[in-house]
């Protein structure tokens, strides 16, 4: 149904510009002068189509799951629901579902069969109503564009009015999703702290999610105290950038100064590629090859290594990092003027001297970016972290121990576990803004200076 | 100046300074040997790393790409498997005894005997002969060949990864089940072909089982909508804010919005569509649909930055020729400036779907890690993708799945390095200087 609906839509939009412009084809074959080429008529009757239809075919799609749930809670015997939870509402919701979908494990009760029955009437009535809709909203809307067919209408400007504003959308798509992330986060972190106190989050030192989900479970009270998991995250981002700083900016002051053209042409797709590997791929070599390696050699130097250690996911992090700021460096080191490097090599300089005197610290800025840039990805990576560190939060700075960041409870947290009414789920969320402010900070502050240095020699 | 103090020194003024350079020289050039070493020493790690990482994923991942085999004698009994009881049936007996008849010396009347026979083949065995008898009844009552796969560690086995000299109790296989292999080997009934399971199953518990198929479809879904949303969004937004918009406050706030989209953490936007799309719209939850959207979001800043790269590529004569023949500004950009600039959008195109087929954490929070044993028929079904499935053998804890996840990721990089040669044959066949 719904795909017919779609179909409805896409035949008529084609209908709708051929139309029009056979319309406007017959007004000049009249011999009258028209004011735009038929083909902007034709247009013009498909985007009016188009368009509207389109937008309110999503948005019924969109709503129409919500709005049939709420229908149903509402059609429900008086009382079935009272002093139920949220999470057990849903399951019962669930269940109804699977029964309307024909899945039907043991015998349940009969007024769960009725509301089955009756959801997949109203499903029913919200597909036939919504081709229904979409049916009459076309025919309407194709006779309302055929309707302006004439010689002196305007039918490029008009067209050019519709693409404009569906260019302005598009470009505003991403203020949407800057919105939905942040009122995401704001919501659900809003409901984590009417159940956590905010200090204890920030200053408290011990890490325990894992609550009793129903009254008679057995499980640790729970504790969200927030510092060790940021310490983590801070011990394993600290391990990555003393990996890939200095390699990264040896690699660019090397391709940028020294190294043969052939050389730099072979190295930099090879860059390329260690940029170019997913995480979850690093995350495997981290515990295949790193962690193993690190273990073994702490062992025959006799020092007792955790299996999942911070050194292990830090420095896998750290390799993927090393393409970054290499890029970032060099973009830097070759956007210092070309004036300055020929001034200090005039003067008599060596070129490590032009390099580490000259156009460094130039370039510092830039380099400062971008090391700022790969401070935030470190912060932010996931897959690296939940694959090779390890998932209990300790107070240590040890890189030797095995540590846990915000990225990797974000994910333990919210893995199976979907109904957000208590504090281990949205604990996540909490954990999540923490993660989105101090990334837009770090991130914010890195294109400023970028930017900023930039401006300098343009 | 320069008169007065070659006048007042002579010929040769500055001796000493000369002399200091001359003897400061030599440590200065080494200097610049040791910052030369330095860097190479760099860039050797960084290359050092990449081969190791490629070189342990083939070491650990080639191995599964062959299977050993078994190739069976199989008398389809029909007192097993009668006809009318089809598809129930002992087909695990049938598989069993017909396995003893190659063991005279192994009691097949002891359950436990028999079982540890039976073990060597693989826990779907039964299921593809059920399968073949299924389809065709008629072999009810006859003997017929079949090849079915070997059980994991009887495939590590034959793949020399369980190693015949380590002590018995640390094996996976004792002495006796060595035995029967070698027995099985003797009579030729071993083969290693190359693995197709491994694209074209989807995935199992059982690691001799276990294929590709699930993800790589469900991959395709994700990755047709994060195409079909993020491309015709992208390449609006990258022509209004090259093209049209006034430069203001607005037009200033969407370009800043954009640059800082591109940075948030992936866990994050994984977050946005665990509350915001199966939250508050209820859509299905580990459905590649809600995957390809949350990574159309994850794309779109990409495609936006190389959609206005190329914008700016095309030079201004094009745009000046057009508007002096009396193209209107929208015509200028439609039929000249974006055909011009396409090859480029393209390009930035593919890498960032590439980037988005390599993304993982987004989709795990949104549920696309489930073990799913079906491919994904429609986008709305639940399944998984191909670096979530990685995630999912690499966690797991039997062994064979280790040299699976090696080889998924090599699948997973031959994808990547597929759509990234595309991409770079679209640069160099459409790359032109104006």
């Amino acid at each position: 149904m719904t795909l017919a609906a779609f179909l409805l839509l896409f035949a008529a939009t084609l209908a709708g510009y051929f139309i029009n412009r056979r319309a406007a084809q017959a007004i000049r074959n009249n011999g009258m002068r028209l004011h735009s080429l038929e083909n902007f008529h034709g247009l013009y009757s498909a985007l009016t189509v188009l368009v509207p239809v389109f937008v309110l075919l999503l948005l019924w799609l969109m709503l129409q799951g919500p709005v049939v749930d709420r229908l149903l809670m509402a059609s429900l015997p008086e009382g079935t629901l009272d002093g139920l939870g949220t999470g057990a509402v849903q399951l019962i919701l669930a269940e109804i579902k699977s029964i309307s979908r024909g899945t039907i494990f043991g015998t349940p009760e009969d007024w769960k069969l009725v509301a089955a029955d009756r959801l997949v009437t109203y499903q029913a009535t919200s597909t036939a109503l919504m081709l229904a809709v979409v049916a009459v909203l076309v025919v309407v809307l194709m006779f309302a564009a055929r309707r302006r067919v004439a010689a002196e209408f305007r039918a490029r400007q008009q067209v050019e009015k519709i693409t404009s504003g569906l260019m302005i959308f598009c470009a505003t798509v991403a203020i949407f999703t800057t919105i939905g992330i942040v009122a995401a986060l704001m919501f659900e972190t809003a409901k984590f702290f009417s159940m956590v106190s905010f200090t204890e989050f920030l200053f408290g030192t011990s890490w325990e999610p894992q609550i009793p989900i129903r009254a008679d479970q057995i499980a640790a009270e729970g504790a969200f105290g927030a510092v060790p998991v940021f310490l983590g995250t801070i011990v394993i981002a600290t391990v990555a950038l003393t990996v890939a700083v200095p390699v990264g900016l040896l690699t660019a002051i090397y391709l940028n100064e020294f190294a043969p053209h052939k050389v730099r042409q072979v190295i930099k797709p090879v860059m390329e590629i260690l940029a170019g590997v997913p995480t979850v791929v690093y995350g495997f070599f981290a515990i295949l090859v790193i962690a193993p390696a690190i273990r073994q050699f702490g062992q025959s130097i006799g020092l007792d290594v955790a299996p999942n250690t911070a050194l292990a996911a830090g420095s896998v992090m750290g390799v993927m990092l090393i393409p970054f700021i290499s890029s970032f460096a060099d973009d830097a080191l070759s956007a210092v003027p070309q004036s300055l490097r020929d001034g200090a090599l005039a003067l008599g300089a060596t070129r490590a001297e032009t390099m580490l005197n000259v156009l460094f610290p130039a370039a510092i800025p830039g380099i400062v970016g971008g090391v700022l840039l790969a401070v935030s990805r470190a912060i932010g990576e996931t897959m690296i972290v939940v694959m090779a560190a390890g998932l209990i939060a300790k107070m240590t700075i040890n890189p030797l121990d095995s540590v846990t960041a915000v990225t990797v409870q974000i994910v333990t947290l919210l893995i199976g576990d979907t109904s957000f009414d208590n504090p281990k789920t949205l604990a996540a969320f909490a954990l999540g803004m923490m993660l989105f402010i101090a990334t837009l900070l770090i991130n914010i502050l890195a294109l400023r200076i970028v930017r900023k240095y930039r401006e300098i020699y343009d | 100046m320069t008169d007065i103090t070659s006048n007042q020194n002579g010929p040769r003024p500055t001796n000493a300074t000369t002399e200091a350079v001359r003897n400061s020289l030599a440590r200065r050039n080494r200097k610049q040997v040791i910052l030369q070493g330095f860097g190479i020493a760099a860039i050797s790690f960084a290359i050092m790393m990449l081969v190791i990482l490629i070189g342990s994923l083939v070491s650990s991942g080639y191995q599964a790409f062959t299977q050993t085999h078994v190739q069976l004698e199989v008398f389809v009994d029909p007192e097993e498997v009668p006809a009318s009881g089809l598809p129930r049936g002992g087909f695990d007996d049938v598989l069993s005894a017909s396995l003893g008849k190659y063991f005279p010396d192994v009691d097949m009347t002891s359950r436990a005997d028999a079982r540890d026979l039976s073990m060597i083949l693989s826990n779907g065995a039964q299921f593809s002969l059920r399968d073949m008898v299924v389809a065709d009844p008629s072999l009810i009552g006859q003997t017929i060949t079949i090849k079915v796969p070997t059980s994991d560690p009887y495939d590590q086995l034959a793949k020399g990864l369980v190693k015949r000299d380590t002590l018995e109790a640390n094996r996976r296989l004792d002495d006796a089940a060595i035995e029967r292999f070698d027995r099985l080997q003797e009579l030729g009934m071993i083969s290693k072909p190359l693995n197709t399971g491994l694209l074209t199953n989807a995935d199992s518990r059982f690691p001799e089982l276990a294929g590709l198929k699930g993800a790589i479809v469900g991959s395709f879904w994700a990755l047709l909508t994060c195409f079909l949303i993020s491309f015709p969004l992208g390449i609006g937004a990258a022509i209004y804010l090259e093209e049209f918009a006034p430069k203001n406050k607005v037009s200033d706030f969407i370009e800043v919005n954009i640059n800082n989209l591109a940075a948030v953490p992936s866990v994050v936007f994984g977050l946005l569509a665990l509350a915001v799309f199966i939250g508050w719209f209820g859509m299905p939850r580990s459905a590649p649909l809600v995957g390809g959207l949350t990574l159309a979001l994850m794309t779109l800043p990409t495609i936006i930055i190389a959609t206005r790269a190329a914008l700016k590529a095309v030079p201004p004569s094009i745009r000046e020729a057009a508007l002096g023949v009396g193209a209107s500004k929208h015509q200028v950009v439609f039929q000249h400036v974006l055909p011009l600039a396409m090859p480029g959008i393209l390009t930035g195109t593919i890498i960032g779907l590439a980037q988005a087929l390599g993304e993982t954490a987004p989709l795990l929070l949104i549920g696309m890690n489930a073990f799913i044993t079906s491919a994904p028929s429609s986008p709305f079904d639940s399944a998984t993708a191909l670096p979530t499935q990685i995630f999912i053998w690499a966690d797991s804890p039997e062994r064979g799945f280790v040299s699976r996840t090696s080889a998924a990721i090599l699948v997973l990089l031959g994808f990547l390095i597929f759509m990234n040669g595309i991409a770079i044959y679209l640069r160099q066949k459409f790359e032109r200087k104006w």
